[in-house]
C-alpha cells in the first residue's frame, strides 16, 4: 500500500519523459512517437488507477501522503517541491490519465496515421499533448503552491501550442494568442494571490498555508495597497485565487478564449474541455477549499456562486443559437463549468468535484464524437470535391451542423455514443452520470435556499441553474436533431462514413463511463442503489481540511423530478423541432431555424435578440473595442513615438555623433600618431645617411682608429 | 741572472710593440700588416713571461697565457694568410689601400 503510494511522483513523470524523448530523439518516426506517448500515458494510467484503488480506505484524508524534495535554497529559506496525495488528488488520478489515454489513442486515427493524408507534424502533436498531460498530472499531485503554479503554467503554454497547432491558419494563430492572453489575466491574479498567501503565512505547503490558524490570522489582517488604502486580507486573496480559476475554467468575463480554442485539432479540444485545462480551475478552487469555506460573513463566496450561476445560463443561452458543432459544445463546457463553480460557491464541495469528474467523461465523449463527425464529414467533402457531383455549393464547412443531417445512418457508432454523451450532459434521469452530479448541485442549492428563504444567493443560483439545465437539454436535443436526425442536407453528408476503430473504441469506452461513473455517488437515501461512495471518500478530505464534517444534502425527489422533466422535455423539444428542418448553411437563420423564426415573430426586439445570442452577446466585439483596439492604438502610438520622435532619432543621433568622433579620430591618427612615427623614422634615416660615411672600408683607417682608441683608453687608465 | 732587471725586458717589449704597431699602421702591404700584428703579439708574450719570472714564479698563469697567445697567433696567421691569398687571387693585389670592399 505504502509502496504504491510512494510511486505517486512518477505519475506525471512518464508523459514528461515521453515529451522529452519525442522532442529530442524520436520525432522523425511518427509511429514510434505515438507509441511512446501512448505508452507513457498508459503507464501513468495504470499507476494512477493502482494508486487510486490502493488509496481507498487508506486514510489519506486524515494523513495525506507527502513527499518533499528540497529544491532551491535561497538565503534563509528553502524552497521545497512536494508531491501530495489526498482523496481529492486520488480521484483526479482516476479520471485524468484515463481520459487522456483515450484521447491519445483517438488522436492516432484522427491524424490519419498510416494514410497518405497523415498530419505532417504528427510527432510534434504527441509531444505537446504529452507535456499537457504531464502538466495536469503534476497539478493534481502537487503538494505546494510552487509546483502547482509551474504545472498550471505548463498547461497554459501547452494550450497555446496546441490551439495554435495549425498556426498557418490565421484563425488558429489568433485563437492561440487569445487563449494565452486571456488565461494570462487570470494567471496574474492567481500569482498575486499565491504571493500574498506566501507573504502572510511564510509557507508554500498547501496544507500548512490553509491551516485554520493561518486562515484565522488572515481573517484579521489587511493588505495595504501602495499605502493608499487597505483591503481585508482573506477576501482579497480568495478572490485573486478565484480569478485564476475564472481564467482557466473560462468563467464570465474571461470565458472568451474557450470557444475559439476549438481551432486546434479536436483531440486537443477534448483534452482542454474535459481532462485538463478547464478542470484545473475547478480543481484549484476545490484545493483551496478553506478560502472558500461558507462561514459567517464570507461574502466572496456569493461572488463565486453568482459568477458560476450566471456563466451557466449565459453560456447555455449562447449555445442555443450556434451553428458550429464544436462551438455548441464549447459553450456547453463553459456552462457546465459554471455549475461546478456555483456548487463550490454555495459550499457544495463534493457536488462540484463530482460534476467535474462526470463532466470530464461525457464532455470528452462529446468532443471526440464531434471530432468523429467532422472527420466523417471531411471525407464526404473530399469525396464530393473529387467526383464533382453536388453541383456548385462552393466549399462545404464540415463543422457546420446545417450541412449535416441523418448521420445516424452513416456513422452509427458515433451516433449511439453521441446520444449517450448528450443524454449525460442533459441529465436524463436515473441512468446517466450527468443526472446524478447535476442533481446534486441543484439539490444543494435547493436545500440551502429552503433554509435561507427566497431572497438569498442559493435561490438565485438554483433558479439560474435550473433554467440552464432546461437550456442545456434543449440545445443538445437541437444538436442531435441537426446532426443525426432527418434527411441529409448536403451531398457531403450523404458521403460521410464511419471513423476508424482507433476513434470509435475510445468513444465506446467513454460512453460506458458517461453512464456508469454517476453510480459511484448516488445519494444514500435513494432506495436500492444509493451508496454515496464518492461522498464518503471525499468527505475525509473535507473533515481534515476544514475540521468539520461535510453536511451531506440528501436526495430531494421533487428537485430531481423537476429537473428530469426539464431534461427530457428539452431534449424531446430540441429533437422534435430540428429533426426535419430544411436548408443548409447557406440559408439565413430566420428561414431555416424554427427557434429563430419564433424569435422573429416577436415585434421589434425578436430579431436583434436572436442576433445577440448568435453573436455571443457581442462580448468579443465589446472586448475588441474596450481592450484590443486601445492596446493596438497604444502600440501604434508607441511605434510612431519610437520611429519618429524619440528612439529612432536617438539612435540616429548616436550614429551621427559616432561618425563625427571617428572623423576627428581619423585626423588625429593620420596627422599626429602617424606623423610622430614617420618623423622619428625620418630623423633616423637622415642620421644614418650621415653616419655611414665613417665606414670607409679601408683597413688602415680602422686600424688607426683602433690604435687611437686603445691609446686613449691607456691614457685614461694611466691618468 | 738577477743582474738583468725587469724594466729592461719591459723596454724591449715596448719597443717591439711600437715597431709592430708602426708596421701595422704604416705598411700598405697586407702581409706587412700581418707581420706587424705578430710582432705586437710577441711583445705581449715577452711581457707575460717577464712578469711571470719576476713576480709570480710559483704560478703557471704567465707561462700558460704565453702558450695560448702563441697558439692563437698561429691560428690567426693561418686564417689571415688564407684571406690574403683569396683576395690576391680575385683582385690581383695585396695593397690594403685598394681593398675597400667593406665600404658603405
Amino acid at each position: 500500500m505504502e509502496t504504491l503510494l510512494s510511486l505517486t511522483p512518477l505519475v506525471p513523470l512518464f508523459p514528461l519523459l515521453a515529451f522529452l524523448a519525442i522532442v529530442l530523439v524520436l520525432n522523425p518516426n511518427k509511429r514510434l512517437s505515438a507509441a511512446v506517448a501512448i505508452g507513457a500515458v498508459g503507464l501513468s494510467w495504470l499507476l494512477g488507477w493502482a494508486i487510486f484503488f490502493s488509496s481507498i480506505g487508506a486514510g489519506l484524508g486524515e494523513q495525506p501522503f507527502v513527499v518533499e524534495l528540497p529544491w532551491m535554497p535561497t538565503g534563509r529559506r528553502l524552497f521545497v517541491m512536494s508531491v501530495m496525495l489526498d482523496p481529492l488528488g486520488a480521484i483526479m488520478l482516476f479520471m485524468v490519465p484515463f481520459v487522456a489515454l483515450l484521447i491519445f489513442i483517438y488522436s492516432v486515427g484522427y491524424h490519419n496515421l498510416g494514410q497518405p493524408n497523415v498530419e505532417p507534424r504528427f510527432s510534434r502533436f504527441f509531444a505537446y499533448i504529452s507535456l499537457f498531460a504531464a502538466g495536469m498530472l503534476a497539478l493534481v499531485v502537487s503538494g505546494n503552491m510552487l509546483l502547482f503554479f509551474i504545472a498550471w503554467e505548463i498547461m497554459g503554454l501547452c494550450s497555446y501550442l496546441l490551439i495554435g497547432f495549425w498556426f498557418y491558419k490565421p484563425s488558429a494563430a489568433n485563437a492561440a494568442k487569445k487563449a494565452f492572453l486571456t488565461t494570462r489575466v487570470g494567471d496574474v491574479l492567481l500569482f498575486v494571490g499565491l504571493v500574498l498567501l506566501y507573504s502572510f503565512t511564510g509557507s508554500l505547503n498547501l496544507y500548512e498555508v490553509l491551516s485554520p490558524e493561518n486562515i484565522e490570522f488572515m481573517k484579521e489582517s489587511s493588505i495595504s495597497v501602495a499605502g493608499l488604502f487597505t483591503l481585508p486580507a482573506l477576501p482579497t486573496i480568495a478572490l485573486l485565487i478565484f480569478g485564476g480559476a475564472v481564467g482557466k475554467s473560462a468563467q464570465f468575463p474571461l470565458h472568451v478564449w474557450l470557444p475559439d480554442a476549438m481551432e486546434g485539432p479536436t483531440p486537443v479540444s477534448a483534452m482542454i474541455h474535459a481532462a485538463t485545462m478547464v478542470a484545473a480551475g475547478v480543481f484549484l478552487v476545490a484545493r483551496m477549499l478553506p478560502l472558500f469555506e461558507p462561514i459567517e460573513g464570507s461574502w466572496w463566496l456569493g461572488v463565486v456562486a453568482l459568477i458560476g450561476a450566471f456563466t451557466a445560463v449565459f453560456a447555455a443561452s449562447i449555445a442555443v443559437a450556434q451553428n458550429d458543432i464544436k462551438r455548441v459544445l464549447a459553450y456547453s463546457t463553459i456552462s457546465q463549468l459554471g455549475y461546478m463553480i456555483a456548487a463550490l460557491g454555495i459550499g457544495g464541495f463534493i457536488a462540484g468535484v463530482f460534476h467535474m469528474l462526470t463532466h470530464a467523461f461525457f464532455k470528452a465523449l462529446l468532443f471526440l464524437g464531434s471530432g468523429s463527425v467532422i472527420h466523417g464529414m471531411e471525407h464526404g467533402v473530399h469525396h464530393v470535391e473529387e467526383h464533382g457531383h453536388g453541383e456548385g455549393h462552393g466549399h462545404v464547412d464540415p463543422q457546420d451542423m446545417w450541412n449535416m443531417g441523418n448521420l445516424r445512418r452513416h456513422m452509427p457508432t458515433t451516433f449511439w455514443t453521441y446520444v449517450v454523451g448528450a443524454f449525460a450532459l442533459a441529465g436524463v434521469p436515473l441512468v446517466t452520470a450527468g443526472f446524478w452530479s447535476k442533481d446534486e448541485i441543484l439539490a444543494e442549492a435547493f436545500e440551502k435556499w429552503t433554509h435561507k428563504g427566497v431572497v438569498s444567493i442559493p435561490f438565485v443560483v438554483w433558479l439560474l441553474l435550473t433554467v440552464g439545465a432546461a437550456l442545456t437539454a434543449f440545445y443538445m436535443g437541437r444538436q442531435l436533431g441537426l446532426v443525426f436526425g432527418g434527411r441529409e442536407r448536403t451531398e457531403a453528408a450523404r458521403h460521410a462514413h464511419e471513423s476508424p476503430r482507433s476513434m470509435t473504441v475510445p468513444l465506446m469506452i467513454l460512453a460506458l463511463f458517461a453512464i456508469g461513473f454517476g453510480w459511484v455517488n448516488i445519494p444514500k437515501n435513494v432506495p436500492l442503489v444509493g451508496n454515496g461512495w464518492l461522498y464518503t471518500f471525499l468527505a475525509e478530505t473535507h473533515i481534515n481540511v476544514l475540521h468539520e464534517p461535510y453536511e451531506k444534502v440528501p436526495f430531494v425527489f421533487s428537485v430531481a423530478a423537476f429537473s428530469s422533466i426539464l431534461a427530457l422535455g428539452g431534449l424531446a423539444l430540441g429533437w422534435w423541432l430540428y429533426r426535419d428542418v430544411t436548408g443548409d448553411a447557406t440559408v439565413s437563420p430566420f428561414e431555416r431555424d424554427p427557434v429563430a423564426r419564433a424569435f422573429a415573430r416577436i415585434p421589434l426586439v425578436g430579431r436583434p435578440l436572436w442576433l445577440l445570442l448568435e453573436n455571443k452577446y457581442y462580448v468579443d466585439e465589446i472586448y475588441g473595442v474596450l481592450v484590443v483596439r486601445p492596446v493596438l492604438a497604444l502600440s501604434a502610438f508607441l511605434n510612431s513615438f519610437d520611429d519618429r520622435w524619440i528612439i529612432d532619432p536617438l539612435v540616429d543621433g548616436v550614429g551621427k555623433a559616432a561618425r563625427g568622433l571617428s572623423a576627428v579620430g581619423r585626423w588625429i591618427d593620420t596627422y599626429i600618431v602617424d606623423g610622430i612615427v614617420n618623423y622619428i623614422g625620418y630623423i633616423l634615416d637622415e642620421l644614418a645617411r650621415g653616419l655611414r660615411l665613417i665606414q670607409t672600408g679601408r683597413l688602415p683607417n680602422y686600424l688607426a682608429i683602433l690604435v687611437a682608441g686603445v691609446l686613449a683608453l691607456v691614457g685614461l687608465m694611466l691618468r | 741572472m738577477s743582474s738583468v732587471p725587469l724594466s729592461w725586458y719591459l723596454i724591449v717589449a715596448a719597443l717591439l710593440f711600437s715597431i709592430g704597431a708602426y708596421g701595422a699602421l704604416a705598411r700598405r702591404n697586407a702581409i706587412g700588416i700581418l707581420m706587424g700584428i705578430e710582432l705586437m703579439l710577441n711583445a705581449v708574450n715577452i711581457n707575460l713571461v717577464a712578469f711571470w719570472r719576476y713576480i709570480e714564479v710559483t704560478g703557471l698563469a704567465g707561462q700558460l697565457f704565453a702558450v695560448i697567445v702563441i697558439t692563437v697567433a698561429a691560428a690567426e696567421a693561418a686564417v689571415a694568410l688564407a684571406l690574403i691569398l683569396a683576395i690576391y687571387r680575385t683582385r690581383d693585389t695585396v695593397n690594403v689601400e685598394e681593398i675597400d670592399l667593406l665600404k658603405w
